[in-house]
């Protein structure tokens, strides 16, 4: 019955305000819209360049090393000892039984794998001479675990078996050295072997490092540069979740004993760098919605200044001091759910304004419109928060106004 | 044995600020039920702090309100709101009526605030306080749409709604004309006569002469007492002044 009463007299305060009230809104409207932007911006471009680079690498990655020194029988036994000198990679490189290794993964991964052998090389051509990494993949299985089909800009994966020594380049590579599609250039291994090989494909992914770096051929070629027949030194993993993947390679080290890095092992700077970028965003996004709820402080002032006679009558007539004190404070959580309503259609329509701009990606070299991203738990935090901020601003001018005492005023007044 | 409604026991009310001032300084006084008592004095006397004082407004420095048997002295703020609200009705110079409300909100303010009554009830309480103050017209009015006397007939229905014991009126008639001012005075003489307490603070001392007792208040004392012309026999037995 009494909170009808407060509702009653603070819905007539607002509604016959509807100037005042309306800049209340406008305010948290504002604070609660291009929050939900900047939020849907953030988090749509993160996404977009993870999407990226989880696209451009392998999910897991085991490659022919071990993590730490195996621990010797011998150090096992007796705490005295200590070996130094052993070495963590296998004496023999190259993943032992890796078809039996591949079976025994595939029985159980959420995903795919594909056999690779990875080994440094020089390319050569017109006199220019880059240091690459090459990987030397079986076309078949690499469209299992990889986005390199769809990357290539030129040629396919399969010309790689249809010329001797075929190798996909990447876009800023070919540049770099002027070559063309089904040009040949020379490639020299670190262990002295050279051959010539001839570009069948230039891909682009999109990540620099990549596309200037890395270069791709079939395991074959690979194994003679390395003068390895035989070996394969890397294993990719592609999994239907990406997210799993760093539960996975745990295991699939556990499993078998070799190195097994995750995307998110392989770029744990760039995301520490997304955990700074996002407490910037929300400290900022923070002070925008309490920067928004001033307003809401300075209309419940302006209010309860006005309304000092009421609250003097409303106490005389023995309403209670915190009773009168809430019907401020529901004035403001008023204006502030309607507010955060407005808000919510701002934020939305930005968020879809945005994404109709394009920009130029220097990543990608492509024009893309923004990323935006959109998910509820922008509209709930942003609403939330906002409506917290409005009972705090308005909880101290009403307390300020509703201790005062009502004989003050009413000797003012008569 | 005459019922006592209001009692004041050694009733001081000093302000503490740069310049100490003493505002109402040891009142000592009885109000019988139904009685109607006027309170007069020059400006400045301590007259309203003393009104004040009895409708629990303010909290005195020292002595102690009575109100029908309930000393006050030790009750919190949100307490004395609680007495307030029951038992006393203020009605002050300025008619204080809520400026976005009608007149029967008004009226239901104290009722809905007090919340014992339904819906249903309270408007009917209403409707007929209005109506018995000639306002039934007036009800859906704002107070900006009536007249002086009309929004002190609101703001006088608005102190009766939760039947209060005491009446607590404050110039009640310091801004109307002659005809509204002896229709004022008229109805909250009716109150006492039905058996609420009633005191008036006023300069007027026609008006004041038509109370049972008036007192005359001089620099926060009771100079003077006298009793009306009709008082009621009681009145005199109340406060021992035969």
């Amino acid at each position: 019955m009494t909170t009808n009463l407060l509702l009653s007299i603070a819905w007539t305060h607002v509604s016959t305000r509807v100037r005042q009230t309306l800049v209340g809104m406008f305010g948290v409207a504002m604070g609660v819209g291009f929050t939900i932007m900047m939020a849907g911006l953030m988090q749509g471009s993160q996404i977009d360049f993870l999407r990226q680079l989880v696209d451009t690498m392998p999910h897991v990655t085991v490659e022919d090393e071990r993590r730490s020194v195996p621990s010797q029988p011998a150090e096992e036994e007796y705490a005295a000892v200590g070996m130094s000198n052993v070495p963590n990679v296998t004496r023999r490189p190259g993943i032992k039984y890796p078809d039996t290794v591949m079976a025994s993964l595939r029985s159980w991964l959420p995903g795919d794998v594909a056999p690779s052998v990875k080994t440094t090389a020089l390319v050569e051509h017109g006199g220019a001479r880059v240091g690459v990494t090459l990987t030397g993949i079986d076309p078949r299985l690499e469209v299992r675990v990889s986005k390199l089909a769809s990357q290539m800009r030129e040629g396919q994966l399969t010309d790689l078996s249809k010329a001797a020594n075929g190798i996909i380049i990447g876009q800023a590579l070919a540049e770099k050295l002027a070559v063309k599609n089904g040009n040949t250039v020379l490639l020299g291994a670190g262990q002295g072997a050279q051959t010539s090989a001839t570009v069948v494909g230039i891909f682009r992914s999109g990540l620099k490092r990549v596309d200037e770096g890395q270069i791709y051929s079939l395991i074959s070629l690979a194994q003679t540069l390395m003068g390895q027949s035989g070996i394969i030194n890397q294993l990719r993993l592609r999994l239907s979740d990406p997210v799993v993947a760093q539960k996975v390679a745990t295991q699939v080290e556990a499993q078998i004993g070799y190195k097994s890095v995750s995307w998110q092992e392989a770029n744990a700077d760039l995301l520490s760098t997304f955990a700074t970028r996002d407490f910037i965003v929300l400290t900022v996004m923070g002070a925008m919605l309490l920067t928004s709820s001033f307003a809401t402080y300075n209309i419940i002032s302006t209010i309860t200044h006005e309304k000092r006679h009421d609250i003097a009558i409303m106490k005389s007539l023995g309403m209670r001091e915190y009773a009168v004190r809430r019907i401020f404070i529901i004035e403001s959580a008023i204006m502030g759910s309607v507010g955060i309503v407005f808000g919510w259609i701002l934020g939305y329509l930005l968020c879809y304004g945005w994404s109709q701009i394009t920009i130029f990606n220097p990543l990608t070299g492509a024009t893309v419109p923004l990323q935006i991203y959109y998910s509820p738990m922008h509209y709930i935090a942003s609403g939330a928060i906002s409506i917290l901020c409005c009972a705090v601003a308005a909880f101290f001018p009403a307390r300020k106004a509703t201790r005062v005492h009502p004989v003050e005023i009413i000797r003012g007044a008569s | 044995m005459t019922e006592i409604a209001l009692q004041v026991v050694g009733l001081v009310r000093r302000v503490q600020g740069v310049i100490s001032h003493t505002l109402v300084d040891g009142i000592d006084l009885s109000v019988a039920k139904g009685e109607f008592l006027a309170i007069t004095g020059p400006s400045g006397s301590g007259k309203s702090s003393l009104l004040y004082l009895l409708g629990l407004l303010d909290a005195p420095t020292e002595g102690e309100v009575i109100i029908c048997g309930q000393p006050t002295s030790k009750l919190s703020e949100t307490e004395r709101a609680d007495v307030r609200l029951t038992k006393c009705g203020f009605v002050f110079q300025f008619h204080f009526l809520l400026p976005e409300f009608t007149a029967l909100e008004n009226v239901l303010l104290p009722m809905r605030a007090y919340g014992r009554m339904s819906a249903k009830e309270m408007n009917e309480r209403a409707m007929m306080l209005l109506t018995s103050l000639g306002l039934a017209e007036q009800a859906a009015k704002r107070p900006n749409q009536l007249s002086g006397g009309q929004r002190q007939r609101v703001a006088l229905a608005r102190a009766l709604a939760n039947r209060p014991e005491i009446i607590v009126a404050d110039e009640p008639t310091g801004n109307l004309d002659t005809a509204s001012t002896e229709q004022v005075f008229g109805i909250l003489r009716d109150i006492a006569d039905n058996g609420q307490t009633v005191v008036v603070v006023t300069h007027d001392a026609a008006l004041a002469a038509r109370a049972d007792r008036r007192i005359h208040i001089v620099d926060g004392k009771i100079h003077e007492t006298s009793f009306g012309i009709d008082s009621k026999p009681e009145v005199a037995a109340a406060t021992g002044a035969v």
